[in-house]
């Protein structure tokens, strides 16, 4: 108990510290619930984190595909007004003006993106045309599924869910590069006068 | 003596109809007062003022994508670089650069909501009121597409160099907001996110956040554009466009690289040129004369055009008028901002014959603006590489406009 009362001011004193150095300086806005931040907190990172509870499987996804992205990416998943999704078998004939994001056989999602959380990502906030976020986190899990088992990268019956997703072996893990940067930093390249 | 005259009679003629305007009002509410009929509306004239109908410059759509497209959705933009004076684009002229840009979001500043959450000591939420209770700052950049281009094939400025623009915004500094909630250690990255409903959203570097990002409501005096973001977008200075998030509503702060939405289309395998990509390099072109203009002859003009650089201010514009044999130092002819267009100059005499302008811009990093024979050296390729592959990185190589004895003038890129 004495000790404990010797300790006391100490305490206090590295608690004020703590406070005041973190403490802000406006005090403006309010904090949000943690449901108000789950309900917005849809950037998916590599880890999955952010992925809601749900699965699905490719069979399921195909279902969904048909009904609700053929009309533009195509029944096969190429050839359609939109960005490839499916690598056709052999090499595509496409050569006219491709939309933008233009995505054709050397950039397909499920071979070209590093990581299958992007994929999920990308469906779930921005698909389908004119109904973007109303697909459930199961029709998302779906999808995901069927588009990387059409691209050969897992099986017909592979689950993917919140904890099996980041998991997914992409060809193009290693893909890209992330530059350092830092405030007043020149481009590596620049000409001479 | 003639003029006391006139004045003279003037106050006479006042007097007279002071004096019958008088004997008018008296004699009744009914009386016919002489009114000019205003020639405009209401709305122009007293509202919100519009340019001369003399003044014809408008946007037109990049050349190879329709704007909008079959789904009623691409829609890049291009800004009439070759019509504008100083070097602040009319809000009305800005590029537009969107996946999503035929689709308007409408939203009503009094609902919306900026959060900011993640590795923070405090997450927060703030209202458009609440966000111009910090302190605001206004600063002068451009935003450029990646997109932005030259290629044989183009004719005009616009059609080459149209998807940049300069604005004055007005904003809080992101790092006072980070600083507000307090980032954890071990942050890294940050993710901003659109509340369209695309929800675009893209991932850079906390050190680029903490520099010199801008929460912005502001554009050039007035509220932001609603193709620009209104009520709220993030300005990356000096970094290709994409980042620049529009109707912000999200920023997350985080330990790693996302690769979320916006991010997906812009990664690079290799490393320098994904260093080349999003750091805009120093950049320049003359916008007169330029390609589709035409001189009525030989004799004085004043050769001007608009130099910028992701790396910092403009220190010096040089020109060449001889196809890059010999180079002379322009004028800066306006303010010289960090990341902003910067208007240059000069007189020039042209004697009738065919000549090649170009121009090229060192910014203060001391980064030189490269041809494209210097950028193939570098990159080991021949220059006909470029008529059938992209830049590597982003493109801000010399743009040379060929000037024809006729006075017609035209891209020189071959």
């Amino acid at each position: 108990m004495r000790s404990l009362r010797g300790l006391l001011p100490v305490m206090i004193l590295a608690l004020c510290h703590a406070a005041w150095a973190q403490s802000p300086t406006y005090g403006l806005g309010r904090t949000p619930s943690a449901e108000e931040i789950r309900a917005w907190d849809i950037a998916i990172s590599p880890t999955g984190k952010e992925l809601p509870p749900g699965s699905g499987t490719a069979k399921e996804g195909a279902q969904l595909y048909t009904q609700k992205c053929a009309a533009c990416h195509g029944t096969t998943g190429s050839g359609g007004p939109a960005p490839m999704l499916i690598k056709p078998q052999s090499a595509s004939t496409s050569s006219g003006p491709c939309v933008a994001p233009c995505i054709r056989e050397g950039n397909v999602m499920a071979l070209h993106s590093p990581y299958a959380t992007t994929i999920w990502d990308y469906i779930n906030r921005g698909m389908p045309l004119s109904q973007e976020g109303t697909l459930k986190p199961n029709e998302v899990y779906a999808l995901t599924a069927f588009l990387l088992y059409k691209n050969g990268v897992i099986q017909e019956d592979d689950v993917l869910d919140a904890q099996s997703l980041p998991q997914v072996k992409m060809p193009n893990r290693d893909g890209y590069a992330l530059p350092e940067w830092k405030p007043g930093m020149p481009r590596p390249f620049s000409a001479k006068p | 003596m003639a003029s006391k005259k006139a004045s003279r009679r003037g106050f006479l003629k006042a007097g007279a109809a002071a004096a019958a305007m008088s004997a008018m009002q008296s004699a009744g509410a009914q009386a016919a007062v002489p009114q000019a009929q205003p020639q405009k509306s209401l709305k122009e004239l007293v509202g919100y003022g519009e340019r001369s109908h003399f003044v014809t410059s408008v946007r037109v759509p990049v050349v190879e994508r329709p704007s909008p497209d079959q789904f009623g959705l691409i829609f890049h933009v291009l800004t009439p670089l070759q019509d504008q004076v100083g070097s602040i684009t009319p809000s009305s002229l800005h590029f537009v650069g969107t996946h999503r840009g035929s689709i308007v979001p409408d939203f009503d500043p009094k609902d919306y909501r900026l959060m900011i959450h993640g590795m923070v000591d405090r997450p927060l939420e703030f209202t458009m009121d609440e966000l111009k209770r910090f302190p605001s700052v206004s600063r002068v950049h451009f935003i450029e597409c990646l997109g932005n281009h030259s290629r044989p094939e183009y004719t005009t400025v616009q059609q080459t160099h149209g998807l940049t623009s300069s604005s004055e915004w007005t904003g809080v500094p992101l790092s006072v907001l980070l600083k507000e909630v307090g980032v954890q250690k071990g942050a890294a990255w940050v993710v901003s996110e659109g509340s369209e409903e695309v929800k675009g959203a893209g991932s850079f570097r906390l050190a680029k956040a903490m520099d010199d990002c801008l929460v912005a409501y502001g554009q050039n005096g007035e509220p932001l554009r609603p193709q620009q973001g209104f009520p709220l977008r993030l300005l990356v200075p000096g970094f290709e466009g994409i980042y620049n998030t529009k109707w912000l509503r999200r920023i997350k702060v985080v330990d790693r690289y996302y690769m979320t939405y916006n991010d997906y289309g812009h990664i690079q395998k290799d490393e320098e040129i994904a260093a080349l990509t999003f750091q805009w390099g120093p950049k320049s072109v003359i916008t007169f004369p330029s390609g589709g203009q035409q001189l009525p002859g030989p004799g004085i003009y004043q050769l001007t055009g608009l130099a910028w650089s992701g790396g910092g201010a403009v220190r010096k514009v040089e020109v060449s008028t001889d196809g890059g044999q010999t180079w002379k130092e322009a004028e800066i002819r306006g303010a010289v901002h960090p990341k902003a267009h910067t208007r240059f100059g000069m007189n020039w005499k042209w004697d009738g014959q065919e000549c090649v302008l170009q121009s090229r811009c060192i910014d203060e990093l001391g980064q030189v603006q490269p041809t494209r024979a210097q950028l193939a050296q570098h990159f080991k390729v021949t220059p006909d590489y470029y008529k059938t592959h992209g830049v590597q990185g982003s493109d801000n190589m010399i743009q040379p406009w060929r000037v024809a004895s006729d006075g017609s003038v035209h891209n020189a890129i071959a």
